[in-house]
């Protein structure tokens, strides 16, 4: 049956079991819409601006592991969606980013709102594509989701011009894409499976450190059992929490720039390390020479080549999947019963609760000014640690990091990479959607929260009763906190003058909001704002100024040169 | 060091650009790129010069296997190879130079293929350095106008690059 671009894209959509598709109109994508409107299989979610967009559709994907898609015009469509692209692309997260384009025979005319999409994402993107055929929409479509959910996941642009849409062709949705140019590595190589279990049956001290891939790789009870079978130390990149329960002994935090002392330490002075999913970057192992200070044999497990000896040279690269890698691990261990030296492992446990002991993470319980460690703990305790929590970019995701203990994958939605403010409301507006009936919390700070505020009107629209944590301190935290520790307390640029009232604010936007001024308040506040089921609550928490993110690993410094409280 | 990088990648609009990109968004030098489709229309062969330590290297050919336009690589460096590049130079040629240039052009096997009365244009292929020595031994300030190519590769033997 012959049809339009714009009927066989929602074809497309349907094939693929898109659920939702977030987006704002514009020119180039009015067929589009047109036939979007025609039907409800695939709901569309209307946000503000095109950035909350690409987030939304990010944190749907991160909290479900489906491909997240979201569809924007031309031009300042695109350029407003990059921020939310390069986000996605940091962190690996799939989604298909569908882009209006003007009519192909205005293309490179400067046109009413045109701009080099395919150039623009580019550097930005797993993959794009410019479709200039109606009849290559269906195959292209269907490689776009197969690049963005295999092998290590991203964003792929698809972009339409708009005539495109109107031709005519017929629709055919392939079965399965083979490409020449792209086959992902799934299985690791089972020699090098082999070297790293004996690698790990002579360690003295090992340590197991993984990352996004993990959550990504859908491997998180393959790292579990891994871990309680041979009594492993283990420990998370901000990427990779939830992948190994945080409530467990064997968990010793998050490790990096504001990682625990335990978690740091032990990176440090393991003896043999096993990497899984994760890829050394600048926040986690700080400076690389100092890393090589103390020898160590380095297993790592990634699905990217390009990602093993990027920072630090490998001893044991493991090229695969990572659950199907641990899956074969796992079976091999387990077959031949294999066990750790347990003396060598009783003496690096002592060690370990010995910097365990330090209790890096104190923090002052008597204050008569809200800390808002407290209130994350707080959070984490009335939630009982089974929330959904998004957060922005700053010292408040530091201590939702550090405080919130996710014992499971796919709750901690946040951006690592790119470290975008503006993308925990956005990103809880896809949680939300995902998972209707679930409790879903947005830890923010007031400069985060009002770079993409105008989503709280999207809330409204589809009523999604997200909580608003706002740690207002009244400061761009963690950049009060480099001045105060690197630039002399000069606070240049980064106290935040003339703020909303947010209580009057979330009620503009028809939301209840609540002001926070007391620590004896901070407890009644939260059960009240979680015990409104039906209702956003925008939580205003007067915090304490001068609090600090420990611990801290100065740029340039190494695991083991911290500072601590 | 320098390395000389053979990649086979989809013949489609904005390829070369992904390759392009790729090296200086990572900060990787590029010495020299050519790239024309092959015999199969659908592909293309690329030649990059590139120069940097193993690590660099390792990265290089790790992060364009990513590509997905991509489809295979090879860095010819780690063999047995040739190389070959040309160049077109345009000479001034006048009273007793004429005659000295074209012995030069001979001695370096060229071909001088176009001549007006006050100038040639000599064609020179072979690697790099043979046409920096070309270059070297003629009259520097006789030197119109130069054009190269940059690198072509090839495994010697059967060491063959194909899909």
């Amino acid at each position: 049956m012959s049809m339009t671009g714009a009927e066989i894209f929602v074809r497309c959509l349907q094939e693929e079991g898109v659920e939702y598709v977030f987006g704002y109109p514009g020119g180039a994508v009015l067929f589009l819409y047109d036939e979007l409107f025609k039907q409800n299989k695939v709901k569309h979610v209307l946000v503000r601006h095109e950035q909350g967009a690409i987030h939304a559709a990010d944190g749907y994907s991160r909290s479900t592991q489906k491909v997240g898609v979201a569809l924007v015009t031309s031009g300042p469509g695109v350029t407003n969606a990059v921020t939310g692209i390069a986000t996605a692309y940091m962190d690996s997260i799939p989604l298909v980013i569908i882009t209006g384009q003007v009519p192909t025979h205005a293309i490179g005319q400067d046109a009413f709102q045109e701009c080099d999409t395919v150039g623009i994402t580019r550097p930005c993107v797993k993959h794009n594509f410019l479709v200039k055929d109606v009849k290559e929409i269906a195959s292209t479509i269907k490689k776009a989701f197969y690049i963005a959910s295999t092998g290590r996941p991203g964003p792929v642009v698809v972009d339409i011009p708009k005539d495109v849409t109107s031709h005519k062709a017929e629709f055919e949705y392939p079965d399965k894409v083979a490409m020449r140019s792209y086959n992902p590595v799934v299985k690791g190589h089972a020699g090098q499976i082999k070297k790293a279990i004996q690698a790990l049956i002579g360690a003295k001290r090992p340590m197991v450190y993984t990352g996004g891939g993990v959550i990504l790789g859908d491997a998180a009870s393959q790292l579990t059992r891994l871990v309680r079978l041979l009594g492993l130390p283990c420990t998370n990149t901000l990427m990779g929490l939830g992948g190994y329960p945080a409530t467990d002994r064997h968990f010793l935090g998050m490790l990096g720039m504001h990682g625990t002392y335990e978690a740091n330490m032990a990176m440090q002075h393991c003896d043999v390390l096993l990497a899984i999913g994760a890829r050394f970057d600048d926040r986690v192992i700080g400076n690389p020479k100092h890393f090589f200070e103390e020898p160590r044999t380095i297993i790592h497990i990634d699905i990217d080549p390009s990602s093993i000896s990027k920072r630090v040279k490998v001893d044991v690269p493991i090229v695969g999947n990572v659950r199907e890698v641990l899956d074969e691990l796992l079976k091999q261990v387990e077959a031949a019963g294999t066990r750790l030296d347990d003396d060598a492992l009783k003496t690096w446990w002592t060690q370990i609760e010995l910097w365990r002991g330090r209790d890096c993470l104190r923090y002052d319980r008597d204050s008569a000014i809200i800390k808002p460690q407290y209130v994350i703990q707080t959070l984490y305790e009335i939630t009982h640690g089974d929330a959904f929590v998004t957060s922005d970019v700053g010292q408040h995701q530091m201590w939702a990091a550090q405080f919130y203990k996710f014992d499971k994958p796919r709750r901690w939605i946040n951006s690592g990479g790119l470290g975008t403010m503006g993308f925990g409301l956005p990103a809880a507006v896809g949680v939300q959607l995902a998972h209707p009936g679930e409790t879903v919390a947005c830890v923010t700070g007031e400069a985060s929260i009002q770079m993409c505020i105008q989503e709280l009107s999207t809330c409204k629209q589809y009523r999604l009763p997200i909580k608003i944590l706002n740690l207002n301190n009244r400061y761009m935290g963690m950049v009060r906190q480099w001045q105060e520790f690197f630039h002399g307390n000069r606070y240049a640029e980064s106290y935040m003058d003339a703020l909303p009232d947010f209580v009057k604010l979330a009620e503009s936007y028809g939301h209840v909001g609540i002001r926070v001024e007391k620590p004896g308040d901070v407890e009644p506040a939260i059960r009240e704002a979680f015990s409104r089921r039906n209702e956003l609550v925008f939580m205003d928490f007067t915090t304490d100024q001068t609090e600090n993110v420990f611990p801290m690993i100065p740029g340039g410094k190494g695991l083991s040169e911290m500072i601590l409280v | 060091m320098r390395h000389i990088v053979s990649v086979l990648l989809e013949n489609e609009a904005g390829a070369l650009s992904r390759v392009s990109g790729l090296f200086s968004a990572r900060g990787y030098n590029i010495e020299s790129l050519t790239v024309a489709p092959t015999e199969d229309a659908t592909l293309s062969r690329m030649t990059i010069v590139t120069s940097g330590s193993d690590e660099v290297i390792e990265q290089i050919t790790k992060q364009l296997n990513k590509l997905v336009d991509v489809v295979k690589v090879v860095d010819l460096s780690d063999g047995e190879h040739i190389e070959r590049e040309l160049m077109l130079v345009k000479v001034r040629a006048v009273g007793k130079d004429r005659e000295e240039m074209k012995r030069m052009a001979d001695i370096f096997r060229g071909r001088i293929i176009d001549v007006t009365e006050k100038d040639y244009t000599i064609e020179l292929t072979g690697t790099g350095s043979k046409l920096d020595a070309f270059l070297k031994a003629i009259d520097r300030s006789s030197i119109l106008e130069t054009v190269r190519t940059g690198a072509s590769g090839i495994g010697r033997g059967d060491r063959v690059l194909r899909v």
